[in-house]
């Protein structure tokens, strides 16, 4: 029990250390994996388009987009199992575009896992310290080492397909791990595993990173996952990066409509801009009526067309008109989803060709009858922070 | 359905699992066990002139003893007194290990191309591989005699090169055996090895990669050990039919290939010895389950181990 609640307070810490650390923002900063302009197609398909990113020592990055967004080709070509067909990589400041994969200091945690079947637990994790020619005593002291930290000491000799989906993870995680490489990279690390283990893996992964000081670069199409895990995201659309940040500006300040409504749910007003006072940028927007938002950065223009971003969980619901003259609208309620924590409604607003507006309440009372019934008219409002201009 | 009881639907289940279970047990026993008792039976008789040409000859229970008494070991000690013989089990197992090992050189790269080949080429690949059983294997061999022959197809494409002068005179030697063997053998080596070769998931080989394994290494180190049952199976295929092979050596050999089947043909057939033949089949069979019993051993431990 005691040691348990050490292994939490520990675990807390590290957090807090690790949501300090920017070292992409830290001046005179080296990066340590450089995609310089790198393209990669496969006859006409444009997997990889002219890509730049600069990842940092120590960094936690991943990689988000959907399926087919060249997310994993971008992984595999630092790996050194694709080939760009133009542009350069650079490692630590070398040039590896022409490195064969087993000469890069990288390690990769397969989706797959790809553990060797034929070999026992302890032969996997091995494996790489043999290639590099390590003394066999060091070899067997670093293998243990590794298996201490997942923690698998006792299944050493087992093989891959007497473990669970579980193990199966932590022996791959061992394994890339052995060899201390400049850059682990974890395709879709944690797709395998049900829900529960994953969430508590995701801690371990980080708490991990944090005690090695390891660079990891993840790729994946979970946003729980990379918003969690990540100090950076980076989001892929069609061979390009749409944006690089922190998981709290992806979220609050997303660079456009494609950001915005890949990761979390969202609603878009379009209007265009009728007045600007200061930070306060007033909206006129269809269905909507008159928005007023907080934009300190000046993107707005006057007359121009914008769009606004409004999270399902910074709206208000209710049942009487609120006082405030802008940021409200009316309209109906066409589908309540209950998820536990919070309720999710949709609600029709101007009329039967208007948009479907997203709003969330947390449940926070155990009341088991609740506010809002289906066809309810209602009235959603916002705070002048709530929305956030974004790019089309 | 709903009257009978349930303890009879039970009972016909069983009784319909027992059938099908049995089923491939009755087509062993009629069509392998009860034909080997009669070869070990006949191996244990003396050569007589009569019509069958051995004794002595099964007269009923009533005489089961003088039966019995008749039967002696004399043929397998012939066997192991006469050097003819030993000397023809050792020359079949060196030609059909080294068949077993050109093959296995030939049948691997093989195999490994088709496996590496794009995956909508497979099929072809593999039905080229089979397509030589569409033609007869006599024939087959024939079209060999055809090419191996002195001024046949070889001489005439090596002197057209300006190779050699002289023929190369393969034909009637231990190579044109070994030839034929290997060539006709080819597909059951191709095949298992191709099928272990193509399971083998290449995300293994790219982690092996990553792991810091040059590609030749990953070859010795993840590629045979996972392709080793097909490499076995493949082994067991080409040297059990090839050790008792009697066509090929009989068609390409020549008069100093020495080979049991062959044996086993003179005996039979020419001196009509069935006993002796009979005798010389048993050892064959012996010689060739000592192969097979160490691999399923292996076999065992290996799952054993897991």
């Amino acid at each position: 029990m005691n040691q348990r609640t050490a292994r939490k307070a520990a675990r807390r810490s590290v957090g807090s250390v690790r949501r300090t650390c920017a070292p992409w923002a830290e001046p005179g900063a080296r990066p340590l994996v450089e995609f310089c302009s790198v393209t990669k197609a496969y006859g006409e398909v444009t997997a990889v388009d002219r890509l730049s990113l600069s990842i940092y020592p120590k960094e936690f990055f991943a990689l988000l987009g959907p399926s087919g967004c060249g997310k994993t080709t971008l992984m595999r070509m630092l790996a050194g199992f694709e080939a760009p067909t133009s542009g350069d990589i650079l490692l630590d400041g070398v040039d590896v575009t022409a490195m064969p994969p087993h000469r890069r200091p990288t390690n990769m945690m397969f989706q797959s896992y790809a553990l060797f079947p034929h070999m026992s637990v302890w032969d996997n994790i091995a494996f790489g310290l043999k290639q590099e020619g390590m003394a066999r005593p060091d070899i067997k002291a670093r293998v243990e080492e590794m298996l201490a930290l997942v923690r698998l000491e006792a299944l050493a000799r087992r093989r891959p397909d007497q473990l669970s989906g579980g193990q199966r993870q932590r022996v791959a995680l061992a394994r890339s791990l052995a060899k201390r490489p400049k850059v682990l990279l974890l395709d879709e690390p944690l797709g395998a595993l049900d829900r529960k283990l994953r969430e508590a893996t995701q801690f371990e992964l980080m708490d991990l990173q944090a005690d090695l000081g390891l660079t990891f670069l993840m790729v994946t199409h979970d946003q729980d996952e990379a918003m969690t895990m990540a100090d950076r995201i980076a989001v892929m659309d069609h061979g390009r990066i749409v944006q690089v940040a922190p998981p709290e500006e992806i979220y609050e300040q997303p660079a456009n409509r494609y950001v915005a409504e890949f990761v979390g749910d969202v609603t878009v007003a379009e209007g265009t801009v009728t007045g600007i006072a200061g930070d306060i940028v007033r909206i006129e927007a269809a269905h909507f009526g008159t928005l007023e938002i907080d934009e300190e950065e000046g993107r707005a223009r006057m007359d121009a067309p914008a769009l606004v971003a409004l999270r399902p969980e910074k709206l208000n619901i209710g049942h009487d008109e609120p006082p405030q003259t802008v940021n409200k609208v009316r309209g109906e309620i066409w589908d309540i989803a209950y998820l536990g924590d919070f309720t999710m409604m949709q609600v029709k607003v101007g009329g039967d060709d208007g948009p479907l507006v997203k709003a969330a309440i947390a449940n926070r009372s155990r009341r088991m009858e609740r506010p809002f019934a289906w066809d309810d008219i209602v009235w959603l409002w916002w705070d002048v922070e709530a929305g956030v201009l974004i790019d089309p | 359905m709903s009257a009978p009881p349930v303890a009879g639907e039970r009972g016909r289940l069983r009784a319909g699992r027992v059938l099908v279970l049995a089923l491939p047990y009755l087509w062993l026993a009629a069509f392998f066990l009860a034909p080997f008792a009669i070869v070990a039976r006949m191996s244990l008789s003396d050569s007589a002139r009569a019509l069958p040409p051995y004794a002595p000859h099964w007269e009923g229970l009533s005489r089961l003893g003088a039966f019995l008494s008749a039967l002696d070991f004399e043929n397998y000690a012939l066997l192991a007194s006469d050097t003819l013989y030993l000397d023809a089990y050792l020359s079949s197992v060196r030609l059909a290990a080294f068949a077993t090992l050109l093959a296995l050189a030939v049948g691997f790269p093989l195999a490994y191309a088709m496996a590496r080949a794009p995956r909508q080429w497979q099929p072809a690949l593999l039905v080229a591989v089979i397509l030589p059983f569409w033609t007869s294997f006599l024939i087959r061999i024939y079209a060999w005699i055809g090419i191996l022959r002195p001024q046949g197809f070889l001489d005439a494409v090596a002197q057209g090169l300006g190779l050699t002068d002289a023929p190369l005179g393969i034909m009637n030697t231990d190579a044109a055996v070994l030839i034929g063997m290997v060539y006709s053998y080819l597909p059951f080596m191709v095949l298992p090895v191709y099928a272990a070769l193509e399971r083998i998931d290449r995300s293994l080989l790219e982690a092996a990669a990553d792991l810091g394994s040059p590609p030749w290494k990953s070859f010795w180190t993840i590629t045979v050990p996972l392709a080793a049952p097909g490499i076995v199976a493949g082994c067991l295929l080409v040297f059990i039919p090839a050790i008792g092979e009697f066509v090929i050596p009989d068609l390409l050999g020549g008069p100093d290939t020495l080979m049991i089947g062959k044996v086993l043909w003179t005996e039979f057939f020419s001196n009509r010895d069935w006993p002796l033949s009979s005798a010389v089949a048993v050892v064959l069979l012996a010689v060739l389950l000592l192969p097979v019993i160490v691999f399923q051993r292996a076999l065992k431990a290996r799952e054993g181990s897991r």
